[in-house]
């Protein structure tokens, strides 16, 4: 602790604060644990205990307890720490719609959004769309229609083709290929995609 | 075999991991201990690293290692003279604005990023030229052969015809942009074992790309590569941040991953590059051509050559006795460019099929007929006939489906009231390509059976078309059967480029599906059993749980006595705003001429996926750089234009569907190429027939029309 507290300057002020800080916390509650932890250089895990905050959220009915940088994307949160990778990252700055999941049954680019923003909410990601084996119909309509090449833009192409349907977008192909635009496609497969679309919403499925 | 559910044989055999988020790209693997890195990149063009400061990144929490020139982790080729002149962490030049200089490492992407900020460079500069059109227009700036000049019959012959045009076309940088961000996850073990997950259009070339670096032997080194989220060219080689976190895993002693931004994409992992082209084209006063000139200038880098096919067309797709050809690369102070989903023949064929039309429209001649009247017998160039050719047939199914005999010869005829429609039409042609390939196949007694090879499946659906394939050949429901790939470890083939796939790497399941055929066929006559027997019924009669083929297969002679293409011929039909100069593509007609549809699902796919990228070609995309700076302003999703779902009619999609007879076994010929080859013009060919303004500047934007009296 000494020596580190003697090193620090202007460059690394964030860090050393943290550290800092963390001990003279640590060491009013129970001194003895944190010196402890400083001289077997565990200070960083000191430091994130402060860097993070706790978060409720559910994703696909499963409620989860965590706590987590503030800075951390709700998409990066999916696949980093849920490793729920179906959502996928495309741009980072919803341009692209591929993270696209639901959250309280709205279509919303995860990128965009801090895991910290959702207490309390309940996220759907592609791989909470499926009733257990049985397919969602949005799914297998894509596999009908070839929806897809490489896959990668599917997942968000098919969480908003459901919330498509749900928002009742799909009087007309213009109209589904309208409300489609924030998915980019870079294999190409929009006119399957509204294909697929159209078939669901003419079968009346709106889950 | 897990459980699938195809309801129809050609729908995509992975398409139920794709719809439910299990399809893993590499990004997306597991591994005990990973760490995160992060880029830092340079902000100056052309000079040198002076100094740079990591300290601050060091201390900064979470954070590894910071590698970068200053401590170069080992990477053995890279310690020796020669070799590539960008060798990234053992070169303080730069050559390019957003070149990688650094990597942070860290134990969260979030910790690496940050520290990846603190990093600071400063650099002595350069001057530098970013501006590809400036550098071609400079009599004193370096220009390289970029291919031998072709000559047949008299050089520049239009020149002296009874009906001459000339004219110079346009093509800017073209980003290619696949969904899924580039990047890699890098494992280096102890005793030089190295594991990856890589985005890669070949397995094969990753990993000895990574042998040659590290010099280490090839068989310790693992390359996975089951999904890829789209390529189109720029995962045909591994790039420099590739060999940068392999050296950071080895450096580090932990797994590493490296996913990079979408900014960066623009920089690190090439593009189309721009090109300026010259056609000269004569023509009789009848409508037979007497003269073809094509003269290119393409971009290229200062530290790194790269050269394609523009100007092969002009050399074969029309009778002419008078062909030259010259292409030209001129370096720019830029990244490297690599081959972009039609390579240089869409660069080409956007000039080549521009002038065509604008002859035809010189002879007062339908496009269509004017083609028709100049189609040709044999490849000249070659001096061989034609393996399959059908483009008369495609012309006519086209013609009829776009409605080509609503289209006016005279410009900006149909009108209805702002808007001004008109049609085009275009001739997309790439190289039948077919190497070679290895498969393996497994014909198990449970009745199903596995096919391995070291191929890709970058989108097109290789999987689906190789099950159907065998599916056909050996009478097995395509549940029962798995094709992997993917995988280095599986039987080598090459790498998913230059619509060589199902060509290549079909023949082989073609031979082991034949192979295993007959040895089921003989051991069912040694055991007494019909010949016609069911396989299971065979190895259960013989006590065999299962028989293994592995089989090479590549071309043979044929290709010596025949000029093997694939064809494809694309109707549009658009509309022109007339006040605002906005371009509507109304519908879109391709009819591809590629031999036996194996896939006919996925083949379709493949056609209306090349039609939007053509739309993009056409309409919206070009890759703007700030030449004070040369850096790129437009490298992101918002202000690069990659057609969206709303930009895209009706698209239609024909095929000849008759089998090459000289090809492969299947008679089919690759389609990835020719899906956009030519489509640019064909959209370029319609605008001048709504508006009788000829755009010979890509993309089609509406302050161009305006602009255009």
């Amino acid at each position: 602790m000494q020596s580190s507290d003697k090193e620090s300057n202007q460059g690394d002020t964030r860090r050393d604060f943290l550290k800092k800080s963390s001990l003279i916390t640590a060491v009013a509650l129970t001194p003895s644990v944190a010196l402890k932890a400083a001289e077997n250089q565990v200070d960083e895990r000191f430091a994130e205990l402060f860097e993070k905050i706790p978060l409720n959220l559910t994703v696909n009915n499963k409620a989860y307890k965590t706590s987590i940088e503030p800075r951390v994307t709700l998409l990066d949160y999916l696949r980093e720490e849920l490793h729920l990778t179906g959502t996928k990252k495309g741009c980072d700055h919803g341009q692209c719609g591929a993270c696209t999941v639901h959250v309280d049954g709205e279509r919303v680019n995860s990128c965009l959004s801090l895991a910290v923003m959702n207490e309390g909410k309940k996220i759907t990601t592609i791989e909470g769309l499926a009733n257990g084996e049985e397919l969602h119909p949005m799914q297998a309509a894509f596999i009908k229609h070839d929806g897809f090449q490489c896959g990668y833009c599917t997942p968000g192409q098919i969480m908003s083709a459901v919330a498509c349907v749900k928002e009742g977008h799909t009087n007309s192909r213009a109209e589904i290929s309208e409300y489609m635009s924030g998915n980019i496609c870079r294999c190409g497969a929009y006119p399957n995609i509204v294909d697929a679309i159209v078939e669901v919403s003419k079968g009346g499925n709106k889950a | 075999m897990e459980k699938r559910v195809l309801k129809d044989e050609n729908d995509r055999v992975d398409g139920i991991y794709k719809v439910t988020g299990k399809a893993k790209y590499f990004a997306e693997y597991e591994l005990p201990g990973l760490t995160y890195g992060v880029l830092v990149t340079s902000t100056i063009t052309k000079g040198k690293i002076t100094s740079l400061d990591t300290k601050a990144a060091e201390k900064a929490p979470g954070v590894i290692s910071v590698l970068s020139h200053l401590n170069k982790p080992s990477a053995p080729a890279y310690e020796q003279e020669g070799g590539p002149a960008m060798k990234i962490f053992y070169t303080d030049k730069v050559f390019y604005n957003g070149q990688p200089i650094a990597m942070v490492v860290a134990n969260t992407f979030e910790r690496a990023t940050y520290a990846a900020s603190l990093v600071k460079a400063t650099y002595a500069k350069e001057d530098f030229n970013t501006d590809f059109e400036k550098a071609v227009s400079d009599a004193k700036a370096k220009k390289l052969q970029g291919q031998p000049d072709y000559k047949r019959g008299v050089e520049d012959a239009y020149k002296s015809a009874e009906v001459m045009i000339e004219a110079k076309y346009h093509l800017p940088i073209e980003t290619h942009n696949p969904m899924e961000l580039h990047g890699i996850i890098a494992d280096w073990r102890p005793n030089n074992q190295v594991m990856v997950y890589a985005k890669t259009q070949g397995v094969k070339a990753t990993q000895g790309t990574i042998a040659n670096v590290f010099k280490i032997p090839i068989e310790n080194i693992q390359v996975n590569s089951e999904f890829v989220g789209g390529g189109f060219g720029m995962a045909l080689r591994t790039w420099s941040l590739e060999i940068a976190t392999i050296m950071a895993s080895k450096h580090v002693a932990k797994p590493v991953k490296l996913v990079i931004t979408r900014m960066q994409m623009f920089t690190m992992v090439g593009n189309r590059p721009a090109a300026v082209q010259t056609i000269g084209l004569g023509a009789n006063k009848d409508g037979k051509l007497t003269g073809i000139t094509h003269s290119a200038f393409g971009e290229t880098s200062v530290y790194e050559n790269f050269t394609e096919g523009v100007v092969n067309m002009a050399k074969f797709m029309y009778q002419c006795d008078n062909v030259n050809t010259r292409y030209t690369v001129v370096p720019v102070d830029l990244g490297v460019p690599i081959w972009m989903r039609g390579p240089g023949e869409a660069t080409g064929a956007f000039a080549l099929e521009s002038a065509i039309d604008e002859m035809a429209h010189a002879l007062d001649m339908d496009p269509l007929e004017f083609r028709i009247k100049n189609d040709p017998e044999k490849d000249q160039q070659r001096n061989k006939p034609f393996s399959d050719k059908n483009i008369k047939e495609a012309y006519r199914i086209g013609s009829g489906k776009i409605g080509w005999s609503e289209r006016k010869n005279k410009p900006g005829s149909l009108v209805n009231g702002q808007w001004k429609s008109g049609y085009g039409v275009s001739i997309g042609v790439f190289n039948a390509n077919r190497g070679r390939a290895s498969v393996k196949g497994i014909l198990k007694a449970d009745g199903t059976l596995v096919l391995q090879s070291a191929t890709s499946d970058i989108g097109p659906g290789t999987g689906t078309g190789m099950t159907l394939i065998a599916s056909k050949l050996l009478g097995i429901p395509n549940d029962k059967i798995k094709f992997e790939l993917g995988d280095s470890s599986l039987p080598p083939a090459p790498s998913q480029g230059g619509s060589a796939t199902l060509s290549t790497v079909g023949s082989a399941v073609n031979d082991v599906c034949v192979a295993l055929k007959s040895t089921i066929a003989e051991l069912a006559a040694n055991s007494n059993m019909d010949a016609t027997s069911n396989f299971i019924d065979v190895l259960k009669k013989n006590n065999l749980p299962s028989i293994e083929v592995t089989k090479q297969s590549q071309a043979g002679k044929e290709r010596e006595d025949y000029s093997m293409y694939s064809f494809s011929i694309h109707f549009v039909k658009v509309k022109v705003h007339s006040l605002t100069g906005v371009v509507k593509v109304d519908k879109i007609v391709s009819v591809g001429d590629s031999g036996t549809i194996v896939s006919p699902k996925t083949a379709r796919s493949q056609m209306v996926g090349g039609a939007v990228g053509g739309v993009g070609m056409a309409l919206t995309e070009e890759s703007i750089i700030d030449h004070r700076y040369g850096r790129y302003i437009n490298n992101n999703f918002a202000d690069y234009h990659v057609p969206v779902n709303a930009d895209i009619p009706e698209i239609e999609v024909h095929f000849i569907n008759k089998p090459d007879p000289y090809i492969n076994p299947m008679g089919a010929k690759g389609m990835g190429e020719i899906a956009l080859i030519g489509f640019s013009a064909a959209v370029a060919n319609a605008v001048f027939n709504a508006t009788g303004k000829r755009i010979r500047t890509l993309p089609i934007t509406p302050d161009k029309i305006l602009a255009t009296s």
